[in-house]
């Protein structure tokens, strides 16, 4: 059993138990044989990694001693980061309320999407627009009227029909009308025509597409200064309930409307508008809502089908406003608004009488 | 926080004194001291409080065998370094858990420790290693390396309580045992 033997001399030898005489002779025996000093390196590390093994045991279970003594628990629940209610209401019941919401989302679009809100094309809102369509049962009588024109030989107008019809109403008496943008939109050639049936050729001098609003002015020779204009604009916002009226085309004769102011808001929540209850039709778009004053204080621009009656206006001060910010380059004569109301003390007859020479059928043409 | 639980914290210098002089209550000041704050930091990072215990115990262990081998230098608090490894365990642990939600929540500061925890991750398997061999050895081979390699006790103690009849027979049979115990260690 010499590894047995070589065993107990490294751990003498380790120890310091070896005599003087016995170290000597291992040391010759370590020059002799240089394994053995591996075999010292091993023992001593393999010795030191049991008795490190016993150390972390008993350290271990000092430690397992102290631990048991801290109440771990209370400590815990001291030291856990509370969130707040809400948070924690959403950690308990997120798949729940995820749920609810999901469904709350599901409904609200398919409600929107049955109702028809989701579609762009609004079925409500019908723009005034007078499609000839609706007038083909009147091309009869027009062509009785053209040929008329025409033996008479005053030509006034193109004799192709026209595709659009809608009212406006003078701005001032040298030419200058208001009417919708809707109306002339995409026009080739707008023409006015007054209540004795003269039509004036009129350019498109200025568009507010987000009023809704258009200025044309008219340059035919054969327009005579109308004078000046009997209402004025106004500039304050209108209370409801009041009393309103308008004048326009929605057939071929002027058409008095009468109605009251009943929100303060248009179409949707739109605060550049009025709603209206007022008898109107495709053709009145473009013509005046006028107070029991004499005041312009808006412009008749679109009716809700299914309210029946309802219809709206855009406010007169976004008319104004547009007319202020028409370029000055683009108007050949002065756009000055009247100030000085004639109508105020005139019965209501009176003022239509008066009013039906300031509008104008606005007819459009294109290709 | 600490205050609030009216936890003594010893001084850093009283600590190393009191582990290089064995002191009970000191390792007791010590563990005590700053459990609270690795709790909080476990629990409040997808754990529990066995799993704070566990890390936190180790870091004691790492801080207790560097100041027992001499080479702990004062060169940060021992609050940041016991935070500071036991954020390390415990970003290790819970990457093995599948548990790291790749954000730590912090509460106090730390220093980067990696170089140190993976030296006592080596030291510690070794150590785990020599546990699973000498639960192999068996009786009475395991009480035998026990009594003379960890307990100090000499070779005549252990020849009287095995009931060996002489100091040679004795002496064969722990040679026996420790060349089975390294076979046991080296095979794993």
């Amino acid at each position: 059993m010499r590894e047995n033997q070589l065993l107990e001399m490294i751990e003498s030898y380790l120890s310091g138990e070896m005599t003087v005489e016995e170290r000597a002779q291992f040391d010759a025996l370590r020059k002799k044989d240089a394994t053995i000093d591996t075999k010292i390196a091993e023992h001593k590390e393999f010795t030191f990694l049991l008795k490190q093994y016993n150390e972390r045991l008993s350290l271990q279970s000092r430690l397992d001693e102290i631990h048991d003594e801290i109440d771990v628990h209370t400590l815990k629940e001291d030291l856990m980061a509370h969130p707040s209610w809400i948070v924690q209401l959403w950690r308990h019941h997120h798949s729940k309320i995820s749920v609810a919401a999901s469904i709350a989302i599901i409904a609200i679009l398919l409600t929107l999407f049955i109702s028809g809100s989701l579609s762009n094309k609004d079925p409500r809102y019908l723009q005034l627009k007078r499609e000839v369509d609706q007038i083909k049962g009147k091309t009869d009588q027009l062509n009785d009227k053209t040929e008329k024109i025409i033996k008479d030989g005053k030509a006034t107008g193109p004799v192709i029909n026209a595709k659009f019809k809608g009212t406006g109403f003078a701005l001032t008496g040298n030419g200058y009308i208001v009417t919708n943008y809707h109306v002339v939109n995409g026009a080739d050639s707008v023409y006015v025509q007054n209540a004795t049936g003269e039509s004036f050729r009129t350019k498109v001098v200025y568009t507010e597409p987000q009023y809704d609003v258009a200025v044309l002015e008219i340059n035919d020779p054969a327009f005579k200064n109308l004078g000046t204009v009997p209402y004025t604009f106004k500039k304050a916002k209108s209370d409801l309930g009041e009393v309103v009226y308008t004048l326009g085309y929605p057939g071929d004769d002027i058409k008095f409307g009468p109605g009251a102011l009943t929100a303060a808001t248009g179409f949707k929540g739109d605060t550049t508008e009025y709603e209206v209850f007022i008898p109107v039709n495709p053709g009145n778009s473009g013509g005046f809502l006028m107070d029991d004053k004499g005041n312009v204080i808006g412009v008749i621009n679109g009716k809700q089908t299914q309210t029946s009656g309802a219809a709206f206006a855009v406010k007169s001060n976004y008319l104004l406003k547009a007319i202020q910010s028409i370029p000055a380059d683009s108007l050949n004569k002065s756009l000055i608004l009247n100030t000085k109301n004639s109508l105020a003390k005139l019965s209501r007859t009176q003022q239509v009488k008066k009013l039906r020479n300031y509008v104008f059928m606005v007819k459009v043409y294109n290709q | 926080m600490n205050n609030q639980l009216n936890v003594e914290i010893p001084s850093d210098s009283e600590v190393i004194i009191g582990i290089l002089n064995n002191s009970d209550s000191v390792l007791k000041k010590l563990y005590l001291g700053y459990f609270p704050m690795i709790l909080q930091l476990v629990v409040n990072n997808n754990g529990d409080e066995d799993e704070a215990k566990d890390i936190y115990q180790e870091a004691i262990i790492v801080l207790y065998n560097k100041v027992k081998r001499g080479d702990f230098e004062l060169s940060s608090k021992l609050k940041t370094y016991i935070y500071s490894i036991c954020r390390r365990l415990w970003l290790k642990r819970l990457k093995q858990l599948n548990r790291y939600g790749g954000d730590i929540k912090d509460f106090q500061e730390y220093l980067p420790v990696e170089d140190e925890v993976e030296k006592h991750e080596e030291r510690d398997m070794q150590l785990n290693k020599m546990g699973d061999a000498l639960k192999l050895l068996g009786e009475p081979c395991k009480t035998i390396m026990e009594d003379f390699y960890m307990n100090n006790r000499s070779m005549q103690d252990i020849c009287e309580r095995f009931g060996y009849t002489n100091a040679d027979n004795a002496k064969t049979q722990k040679y026996k045992c420790l060349q089975r115990l390294k076979k046991l260690f080296f095979q794993q």
